[in-house]
């Protein structure tokens, strides 16, 4: 059996998967139920200024019959008063003291509280800190959460405070709600921050309610706007990781979160350079024991790749994540049909007819059967048929045998301006 | 209460009630999201009616149940009824790519669910169109007659519908059992056509209370739409004795509400293997009969009901006694049947019809018990009916142009089961439904000119 642990950030835990912070971590109660359960460990919901909640809180975006696509809510940090929260804390942690607790944190960005309250987390015995500066509603409006960690200075500063006070790692948790994420990555870097967190939630309005014209969630016929999670967020969460992974400035590990739901999406956070992940939808979905799976998964994957230990896969994937500039403009794939699996839904037609290249026919052979047969030499490759269709291994992507030696756009740009040089 | 409603809360013995529970909301969405929505699907070759079936699924799957119904209503005017008859398996469902991949959509159950919607909702589809002075008579008002009524009032055609009996919707109404097709499904579509301004002259039998010339006079067009008749006599000794049914009438009166005592634990020998004799058993299992055996002098492999219908009547304990032919029927004292006397049947080399001819096994005679015989062995033609009119016909199969529905009177245009003859394409009500509307195109395609200078 593969080993499943990590030690991120040197925090060690007996597996990669954390509960984020969120509703699944707001008692001890939840978090013991949970380390049962088998989470490795969990980021507490996070601790400041006590704060108001309102009702409703939570919409959900669902996809042609499928629940719970997208995810959003509007309810705030810990609306508990902090010394329960702390005395919760002490408790859990003393109970299961091999589990990982990590405090998520956020104050006013000021020394005096930010020191206050890392010291305050770190008497109850918590593994590291988080630094919760993405929250996009709510609090953002009075100057904290994501209104901090949009500006690359105040990550920078906050960090900081924090790290002046702290004995165990610093976890800098950045928004997804910035242009380019790598600044206040690389801002938390400066800070001093023992590592990166993300992505928390993006701004999003779930929706309108069709009959009463509401938004969705709505507070008595009002609504704002939430924070977006989920299974729809994992593809932009995942570009955010690999491309601080990728940036030789953000040298620091990187706890995955957005959208992970099932031991692939972990190992794909791991390929792409995720050191640790955190989960909260999928929980919030199907309870805590989706755990079993997401240990399990990983352990028979890692077993089947005969891989001894998950460490090994960790940013196996960042140097096949470039730009675009670099990659081999003479490489070719075409689509194949495989008339034996296809069943003839027409998907790959249409699709290719209407909105790519037209170059999927619809033919009948000698017996009067009808099928379906791509021109390559008009196929460019774009796999929009393999996504629509329906059934595995009706149509592959096939490799072409180069006939041009790999050239990307940077070569291609390079030659042009040593023949330009030479002419000149 | 909606009438679908106090029809199935209605009195009644039990079991006459509509026998397939319909999908609840979950199972509709569900099935509908699984549909692929093909382009170019097969599923709309495989209808008869060229229902846009992925269209209407989809729009089951975003809630647009209006333009569900609507789109089925459109290519079916007996859709309703359809979703619910149809052997869906040989036709849409049939033909859906899933059964190469995972198992076929439930087509007809979605169908059901969508039309179900427009029922409950009182909803009414489709407009007619502005007149155009033109004035068509339809003798019959089944699926052939409703259809083509529908789709000339949509063309602004003035239509009215004679019906010889006392409600209209034909074979759906009267001769498909209720625990398939309840009568209330096949009276919203009567009423969704009257609702287009379409005249229903019901208890108006032509021949006796107007004459086919008249209607020939009065009218720029006549429409035969007039199916089948009765059962056919079996031409055997003791046919005449009290408890010898024609199904088509035992079903009818079950339609009606009308439940024979007669059956209640009784011993019931059904004649034929075709979709009436499937009728006959199972609602002779409905009416408290003890035990149903259904006779055919052929075997399973020949019989012309449907896998569904076979299953449906061996779940409901039905019995089936192939190559077995009734030779006569035997009385009690009281003139009421007491006896069968079958004799074995063997095939031999096929028949014209390609299949093959049962000949009876000389000496293997044997008496049967029965107390009632129920005849389902085809159904005869309203012979009389289409000599009124002097059309050509063989044996009651008038005679069309394939293309116009033509019959050799130009005036007089003939669609569903009075033109189906054995061997040529199957007597369904889809069929029936398409062939409604393929003539009124054919009568559009005559009158547009003529109507086109009148708007």
């Amino acid at each position: 059996m593969a080993d499943i642990s990590i030690n991120f950030a040197g925090i060690k835990s007996s597996n990669p998967y954390w509960l984020a912070s969120a509703p699944p971590t707001n008692t001890g109660y939840q978090v013991q139920r949970a380390f049962e359960a088998g989470w490795g460990g969990a980021v507490w919901k996070t601790l400041g200024e006590p704060i108001l909640n309102v009702t409703s809180r939570f919409g959900a975006l669902h996809f042609n019959g499928q629940r719970v696509a997208g995810f959003n809510n509007i309810e705030l940090i810990s609306d508990r008063p902090l010394e329960v929260n702390l005395k919760e804390i002490y408790e859990t942690k003393k109970m299961y003291p091999k589990h990982v607790i990590i405090a998520s944190l956020m104050v006013e960005p000021t020394r005096e509280k930010w020191h206050e309250i890392v010291k305050k987390v770190q008497d109850v015995g918590v593994d590291g800190i988080e630094l919760n500066l993405g929250c996009p509603h709510g609090m953002s409006e009075r100057g904290m959460g994501s209104a901090v960690g949009q500006h690359p200075d105040l990550v920078e500063m906050t960090t900081m405070y924090a790290k002046e006070a702290a004995e165990v790692p610093v976890i800098t948790k950045l928004t997804p709600n910035i242009t380019d994420i790598r600044e206040t990555a690389k801002a938390a870097v400066r800070g001093g921050a023992d590592a990166v967190s993300m992505i928390n939630t993006i701004n999003s309005l779930i929706g309108v309610d069709l009959d009463t014209w509401n938004p969705v969630p709505h507070v008595n016929g009002q609504g704002a706007h939430g924070g977006y999670c989920g299974p729809a967020v994992k593809p932009i969460a995942l570009n955010m990781v690999g491309d601080c992974a990728r940036n030789p400035e953000i040298n620091i590990p990187i706890s995955g979160i957005g959208g992970i739901s099932t031991w692939q999406d972990t190992v794909e956070f791991m390929l792409m350079g995720a050191g640790g992940v955190q989960i909260c939808t999928a929980a919030m979905h199907h309870g805590f024991r989706i755990i079993e799976d997401l240990t399990e998964g990983l352990s028979n994957y890692l077993d089947e790749k005969g891989i001894d230990s998950l460490s090994d896969i960790i940013g196996a994937s960042v140097r096949k994540y470039t730009d675009w500039s670099d990659l081999d403009l003479n490489h070719k794939v075409v689509a194949r049909i495989n008339n034996d699996i296809c069943i003839n839904c027409n998907k790959c037609h249409i699709a290719c007819e209407d909105t790519s290249h037209q170059c999927i026919d619809m033919l009948t052979d000698e017996n009067g059967s009808d099928y379906l047969k791509v021109r390559e030499d008009d196929c460019v490759g774009c796999n929009l048929c393999s996504i629509v269709c329906p059934v595995d291994g009706a149509i592959d992507m096939i490799d072409l045998t180069p006939t041009e030696p790999p050239m990307s756009w940077n070569n291609r740009q390079a030659a042009i301006q040593m023949l330009q040089k030479a002419d000149s | 209460m909606s009438d679908l409603l106090k029809s199935l809360i209605s009195g009644g013995p039990k079991g006459f009630e509509e026998a397939k529970p319909s999908f609840n909301s979950q199972e509709a969405l569900d099935e509908a999201n699984r549909c692929l929505y093909c382009y170019e699907a097969p599923c709309i070759t495989a209808c008869p009616t060229g229902i846009d079936i992925p269209s209407f699924i989809k729009k089951i799957a975003s809630g647009n149940m209006k333009g569900s119904a609507t789109t089925i209503m459109e290519a079916n005017p007996v859709g309703a009824s359809c979703g619910r008859v149809c052997p869906t398996e040989e036709l849409c469902e049939g033909a859906c790519v899933l059964n190469h991949s995972t198992k076929p959509i439930p087509i007809g159950d979605l169908q059901r669910y969508a039309t179900d919607w427009a029922i409950k909702n009182e909803q009414v589809l489709f407009k007619a169109g502005k007149s155009n002075g033109k004035h068509i008579a339809i003798v019959g008002s089944g699926p052939a007659g409703l259809s083509a009524a529908r789709e000339l009032a949509r063309l602004g055609y003035e239509v009215t519908i004679f019906e010889a009996k006392s409600e209209a919707g034909g074979l759906d109404t009267f001769g498909i059992v209720p625990f398939r097709l309840p009568k209330d499904i096949s009276l919203w579509e009567v009423e969704q056509v009257e609702k287009l301004g379409v005249t229903i002259r019901t208890n108006m039998e032509v021949g006796k209370d107007i004459s086919a010339d008249e209607l020939l006079e009065k009218y720029d067009a006549v429409v035969l739409a007039i199916g089948m008749s009765k059962v056919p006599m079996l031409g055997i000794e003791g046919e005449e004795l009290a408890g010898v049914y024609d199904a088509i009438d035992l079903v009818e009166r079950t339609k009606n509400g009308i439940y024979e005592k007669e059956f209640i634990g009784k011993r019931v020998a059904v004649i034929g293997a075709g979709n009436t004799a499937i009728d006959g058993a199972t609602t002779s299992v409905r009416l408290g009969a003890e035990n149903v055996k259904i006779l055919y002098r052929r075997t399973e492999k020949e019989m012309t009901a449907y896998d569904f219908e076979y299953e449906f009547a061996k779940q409901d304990g039905v019995e089936f006694r192939w190559l077995t032919n009734p030779k006569r029927l035997i009385s009690d004292e009281n003139g009421h049947v007491k006896q069968m006397e079958c004799v074995r049947m063997e095939l031999q080399a096929t028949e014209s019809d390609g299949r093959p001819r049962p000949v009876e096994i000389a000496g293997s005679e044997f008496l049967m018990d029965v107390d009632i015989v129920v005849k389902a062995i085809g159904q005869t033609r309203h012979m009389k009916m289409i000599e009124s009119f002097g059309l050509e016909h063989i044996g009651g199969v008038v005679k069309v142009d394939e293309e116009s529905f033509i019959t050799s009177n130009p005036n007089v245009y003939a669609a569903g089961d009075v033109i189906f003859g054995k061997g040529i394409g199957e007597a369904m009500v889809v069929t029936a439904a398409q062939q409604g509307k393929e003539t009124a195109l054919s009568i559009h395609q005559r009158f547009k000119e003529y109507t086109a200078e009148q708007v």
